[in-house]
């Protein structure tokens, strides 16, 4: 729409039509605000945090000394492991049956709708607060990474759901008609035929959730506790990277330590982001 | 062939488990919490519950009003601030931005979206909040507030808020304005109104329901989010004196005293969490409307 007129034109229609040209001004002005403001976050923490990117940050143990992340580190690796193995097979199986067995108009299908949609809007201190009383109270785990890994893992199941929804409704039907055609029953067409052309979109999905177990917090605090070393098995505690950097930035004393982890943890999520929109680009090819 | 049928039959029901999990899930979790929030509120009374000016633990007295308060006054700050640059962006994202650009700007707001609240809250301390305390300081010294704060304040955490809603806002309203047919736009122009007149007055109103969900969605990201906001809120339970004066919000009440409450305090905080999920639950349902509206429509 900006090709249509030359810039000369615009700007005698613009010297008519004063408040067209504030208008515009005040566009523009939003959006360099916006822009301005993730370009400033992004510089302001790299530029105090880098520096401090120190070898002994990423020692094995935390000491109250070296403040090390490694650590939480390893406990963000094993925690977005363990919840990926109990959301993505639920997330996968849950819309294939959405998608390729339930009847268009089901009630059942609005029912679940409803509550992936509540899922998706309930704030992560709530799921933190749930997974207290369930995991760690109820069925006595204790603070445990493995009470984390549940906690989150509802979590991010509406996401992982939705994202494999649509992965699966944008394979065309005529591959669905084709393998029927060749005589594969149901079972072996969804997992021979279907899934495998929709595992960009899949894969994408299950990214970007990684991408929310990493910076997840809240959700965190009550269920896998805040302990800062590795602990020996998953029913430990074991704080996050994520919670790591809450309790370095509001105890106060490591502030050094906390820009280095705020880097850490940005580049992790710059990288994740990345990485899933390439998935998603490749999957637009297709 | 008898197996092979057995074996579908399996998995259908595989396939059906595992779609019942998230009903389960928001059933366990509505369980749960009211099972564990009532009580206290029963005990406490639920009128002194939830219009209560004073929250003391110690002297078990429990009033969650000042957190009420707190949090619809740091959500209505994050709207003021977020929602007008936000659809700003939206319209420009949408309307004005060279294609070449296009992509690299879309993925910066997807960005926006995925950078923890950790972070955000941890630059709301070390940038913001010194900002806001310099700020007050000025102000008091040219005479125009009498008291100046530390920089944790309702204002800091609306300006922090206002930024964390941005990426949700501009999502959804862009979509919105997209999705309205393009001769809305043609019809108006060739009426002679320009660019700016076009978009204001004829697409923006047709995609109202969508931004309105826009705008509720980010009234619900405010409301729950809790790392952000305890880092730079000043975290008082008490009445808000003033934008410049600290604030505890609901999700802050829950974490700042969860790890040391016991017994009906303890029952308190969760009937807190009862409180806030009320609140999302509605904000959720008016979601659910608009866009049925949108469908509609």
């Amino acid at each position: 729409m900006n090709n249509q007129s030359t810039f000369g034109q615009k700007m005698k229609s613009y010297m008519k039509h004063p408040a067209s040209f504030f208008t515009m001004l005040l566009v523009m002005l939003g959006a360099l605000l916006t822009f301005t403001i993730l370009i400033f976050l992004i510089v302001y923490i790299l530029a105090h945090g880098v520096p401090y990117l120190k070898p002994s940050l990423f020692s094995l143990h935390y000491t109250s000394e070296n403040a090390s992340l490694m650590p939480a580190l390893v406990n963000t690796v094993s925690m977005t492991l363990l919840s990926l193995i109990i959301a993505v097979p639920l997330g996968i199986f849950a819309a294939i049956f959405l998608v390729e067995y339930a009847k268009r108009g089901n009630r059942f299908m609005g029912i679940i709708r409803l509550t992936t949609e509540t899922l998706s809007g309930i704030p992560s201190i709530v799921y933190g607060l749930f997974g207290m009383l369930f995991f760690v109270n109820t069925l006595g785990w204790g603070f445990s990474l493995l009470a984390g890994a549940f906690t989150l893992s509802i979590m991010i199941l509406p996401l992982i759901m939705r994202t494999t929804e649509e992965a699966l409704k944008a394979v065309p039907d005529s591959f669905r008609e084709g393998s029927f055609g060749l005589g594969a029953g149901k079972l072996r067409t969804v997992f021979r035929i279907v899934l495998p052309s929709a595992i960009p979109g899949i894969l994408a999905g299950v990214i970007l959730a990684i991408g929310r177990i990493v910076g997840e917090t809240a959700a965190l605090m009550y269920t896998a506790g805040t302990v800062a070393n590795i602990p020996s098995s998953v029913m430990g505690s074991g704080r996050t990277l994520a919670v790591h950097m809450y309790n370095l930035a509001s105890e106060g004393l490591y502030m050094d330590q906390a820009y280095a982890t705020a880097v850490v943890l940005l580049i992790l999520v710059v990288g994740i982001n990345a990485l899933s929109s390439v998935i998603a680009k490749r999957l637009t090819r297709v | 062939m008898k197996s092979k049928t057995w074996n579908e039959k399996f998995m259908q029901g595989v396939f059906f488990t595992a779609a019942c999990a998230s009903v389960l899930a928001v059933a366990l979790i509505c369980i749960f919490l009211f099972a564990n929030g009532i009580p206290a509120m029963k005990e406490i009374g639920f009128l002194k519950f939830v219009t209560g000016e004073r929250w003391k633990p110690g002297n078990n007295i429990y009033g969650i009003f000042p957190m009420i308060v707190g949090s619809i006054y740091v959500t209505a700050g994050a709207i003021v601030v977020g929602v007008p640059i936000g659809i700003l962006t939206s319209v420009f994202m949408a309307m004005y931005c060279p294609k070449q650009i296009y992509k690299p700007l879309k993925s910066a707001t997807e960005l926006l979206a995925g950078i923890p609240s950790v972070v955000y809250g941890f630059f709301g301390l070390v940038v913001l909040v010194p900002w806001i305390r310099e700020a007050g300081r000025g102000l008091k010294s040219m005479g125009l507030i009498r008291s100046s704060g530390n920089g944790n304040s309702i204002l800091t955490a609306s300006l922090l808020l206002g930024i964390m809603i941005l990426p949700t806002v501009i999502g959804v309203t862009e979509s919105a304005i997209r999705a309205v047919p393009k001769q809305y736009y043609e019809g108006a122009l060739a009426l002679g109104a320009t660019h700016e007149r076009s978009i204001f007055k004829v697409i923006i109103p047709a995609a109202k329901s969508g931004v309105i969900a826009g705008v509720v969605l980010g009234i619900g990201r405010a409301i729950g989010e809790t790392m952000a906001v305890i880092m730079v809120a000043g975290n008082q339970a008490r009445m808000p004196a003033g934008i410049m004066k600290g604030v505890r919000t609901l999700t802050a009440n829950i974490v700042i005293e969860m790890g040391y409450a016991a017994d009906l305090h303890r029952e308190a905080l969760i009937a807190t969490g009862v409180v806030l999920f009320v609140f999302i639950l509605i904000i959720n349902f008016s979601v659910a409307l608009l866009n049925r509206r949108k469908e509609r429509e």
